[in-house]
């Protein structure tokens, strides 16, 4: 897994699909992020890794301005997707979510069906035409979330009557549904056991072919296991970035290697 | 972090002096002290509840015994025949109602004496007992010349005191110094009784008609105050949880937090506790003298309810908003649906039962109120029958369910007392169906979880 990176590193770097420049964000008096400065490769995994508190999360909400649901929240600098800036006046923070989609650290699905659990953002957004069209996109994403199979049955049963992986393998369909280029995903596993874990890594691994993926982790060994790049953040400071191989065999600072070595307090 | 892990398992035989383990039979002072505390809590909560069934059984007694006669009605029920001769002599006459009653008076007689028993009975212990029949008997053949020469039925009412005498309320003792009713009378009304020409029937028009006059509570209804009191809840239910809704809404979820929205707030939990006198007067202020609404009207009445109601509707949907678990909002949000999208698609359908709740709640209190209505003049307020039409009934004068029961019980007749009692009885079904109502909502709300 670790050997394509540096393979796809090089062609990436002039083509990054995410970059942020110079981001501060703040809660109230709060200087929560600092001076964070990243590219994003398309196609690949990049894991945020950091003790708790470090900012991780934050700095993933940004990049689909779901920070904007915090009053106190504010944001500064430049984040760009495909060289756009997201926080321009006239982008609506709506339609950027739905490029960008998330999935959260608690499986959250609707307290609804299966299929409306997915078919809601096709819906919302008129993606579908019609009746057939939306069945192909709910199945479509519930075969790339790897659930058709134990899904297909039970359309109609609620999902949160679900095991706890099923429903988060269903809000990664769901997000899937509305088709994003970029997936965050915050802390997916958190709530999940090894097994569940493990197939939610595995989809992980299958949906880099075609989006986006940032994931916050608290697990070093999950982001070595899904991820092409990794990035450490201490104290709201971005203290490094680069191919996981690296950061994990061969950090740069001492921080990192302090935290991935398990010293830190 | 090694002891730590160590001590459960190693702790005690580390520690090599062999303390005398205390067995675990014997309960040592403080879990005694403890057990007992917690015993006697669940003394006093079971003892509480069971002071709370005690009064609730002495109340459901009482209304239902004291309640229960105003579903009864006593009537007089006479098959008489007027002829035309008889129809003709009468109208020459110069007192023509006081022919009238000779002949109901001869036909009671006859009807008294073929079931075998013969009581003298002259007019004015008939009009003790039944009132003024003539007039009655008079209009009816006048209105309807057709019935001349048939048997006609005649079911005329009791009065008061004849009621409360088959009810058990009026004794005979009582009678003997009464300019309503004497103790012989009560003979006549006994063999009345035994003839089968007086008895008690279910009473209808106690549900249905209309309120009386205070010489008539025989004919006192609930009917139209029902109608009034369900107009009146339309109005609150139609303004209320909209407007309260759409408040609550925009507090929890789009007001930003300042000084403003501080103030909104502890306004509208004070209001909560605002007596509803004051919405009352407020009310007549605004809604009749300054806008000119009809006075009495259940308009105005629902307008000065839906004022009183909107705080606790406010307040408890405030209270479920904010129980949905905010991972649903940022799960809408996640798949890009826009705040007002992720509000009425997801967290308004899950906070649905608590606003039902709320709504029931503040609607229930508003069926019950008397006092407000008491100032826009939809107390003693008699009315006569049923508004036609759907405008009529928001804008006729009319009184509500409360205000009726209190105009009752403020009568100076015994009988009226017992409506009272029976009002209570037509109120209490009225709420409990929309209790009913509610929780049958709810739980179509709740299954969608």
């Amino acid at each position: 897994m670790n050997e394509m990176p540096n393979l796809e590193q090089a062609s990436a770097m002039t083509t990054s699909k995410i970059s942020a420049n110079n981001v501060q964000v703040y809660y109230g008096d709060t200087h929560a992020i600092r001076d964070v400065n990243i590219e994003i490769q398309p196609q690949s995994v990049t894991a945020f890794i950091g003790p708790s508190g470090c900012g991780k999360s934050t700095f993933l909400r940004t990049l689909n301005r779901m920070n904007d649901t915090i009053d106190i929240c504010r944001v500064e600098g430049t984040i760009t997707i495909d060289g756009e800036d997201i926080y321009n006046a006239k982008v609506d923070p709506v339609q950027l979510r739905a490029k960008v989609g998330m999935v959260f650290q608690k499986p959250n699905p609707f307290p609804k069906s299966i299929y409306d659990n997915v078919a809601y953002g096709p819906r919302i957004h008129g993606l579908a035409r019609n009746k057939a069209e939306l069945d192909d996109i709910v199945a479509s994403s519930l075969q790339k979330a790897g659930l058709w199979e134990e899904a297909k049955d039970r359309l109609d049963e609620p999902g949160t009557g679900m095991s706890g992986g099923q429903q988060q393998r269903l809000c990664i369909a769901r997000a899937i549904a509305v088709s994003p280029e970029v997936i965050l995903m915050d802390e997916p596993c958190s709530a999940l056991d090894p097994i569940a874990t493990a197939k939610v890594e595995e989809l992980i691994d299958e949906l880099r072919e075609n989006y986006t993926i940032v994931i916050v982790t608290h697990s070093m060994q999950q982001a070595a296991r899904v991820s092409q790049r990794t990035a450490f953040f201490h104290m709201g400071v971005l203290v490094e970035e680069g191919p996981t191989e690296d950061i994990f065999t061969n950090p740069k600072d001492k921080r990192t290697q302090d935290y991935i070595t398990g010293r830190f307090g | 972090m090694t002891d730590a892990t160590q001590s459960p398992e190693t702790g005690p035989a580390q520690t090599g002096a062999p303390v005398k383990s205390k067995s675990l039979y014997a309960l040592d002072n403080l879990t005694r002290k403890r057990n007992a505390a917690e015993k006697r809590f669940k003394f006093y909560g079971l003892g509480a509840v069971l002071v709370g069934l005690f009064f609730l059984v002495v109340l459901a007694t009482a209304i239902i015994s004291e309640g229960i006669p105003a579903f009864t009605r006593t009537i007089v029920e006479v098959e008489f025949t007027l002829t035309q001769d008889q129809y003709d002599t009468a109208e020459k006459e110069l007192f023509k109602t006081k022919a009238y009653e000779q002949f109901f008076i001869g036909a009671l007689q006859k009807q008294l004496e073929e079931s075998g028993m013969s009581v003298p009975v002259d007019a004015a212990a008939i009009e003790r007992i039944v009132g003024k029949t003539g007039g009655t008997i008079r209009e009816y053949f006048k209105a309807n010349p057709g019935a001349l020469g048939a048997p006609a039925e005649f079911e005329l009412a009791a009065s008061s005191r004849v009621d409360g005498y088959m009810n058990g309320r009026v004794t005979r003792v009582e009678m003997t110094d009464s300019r309503f009713l004497q103790a012989s009378d009560l003979d006549i009304v006994d063999s009345l009784v035994e003839a089968g020409i007086i008895k008690t029937v279910f009473n209808w028009n106690f549900i249905t008609g209309a309120d009386s006059g205070v010489d008539n509570p025989g004919g006192a209804g609930i009917g139209a105050s029902v109608v009034g009191s369900f107009f009146m809840m339309l109005v609150v239910l139609f303004l209320s949880l909209p407007i309260g809704v759409a408040a609550s809404i925009y507090l929890e979820e789009f007001a930003p937090q300042n000084r403003f929205t501080d103030l909104i707030e502890v306004n509208i939990s004070n209001l909560a506790a605002v007596p509803s006198i004051v919405f009352g007067i407020l009310g007549l202020a605004v809604f009749i003298q300054f806008m000119h609404l009809p006075q009495s009207a259940p308009l105005v009445g629902g307008l000065v309810l839906t004022l009183m109601t909107l705080p606790t509707i406010i307040i408890s949907t405030r209270a479920s908003l904010k129980a949905v678990p905010p991972s649903i909002r940022d799960a809408a949000l996640g798949v890009g649906a826009s705040k007002m999208q992720s509000i009425f698609h997801h967290v308004l359908p899950l906070a649905m039962p608590g606003i039902l709740t709320g709504t029931i709640i503040g609607l229930a209190q508003a069926l019950g109120e008397t006092a407000p209505l008491l100032l826009i003049g939809m107390v003693g307020f008699v009315a006569r029958g049923y508004p036609d039409g759907v405008i009529a009934g928001f804008i006729d004068p009319n009184s509500a369910m409360p205000a009726q029961i209190y105009t009752w019980a403020a009568r100076a007749d015994y009988a009226f007392y017992e409506k009272a009692w029976g009002g209570i009885i037509v109120l209490l079904v009225f709420l409990l169906t929309m209790n009913i109502l509610a929780v049958i909502l709810r739980r179509r709300f709740e299954r969608r979880w």
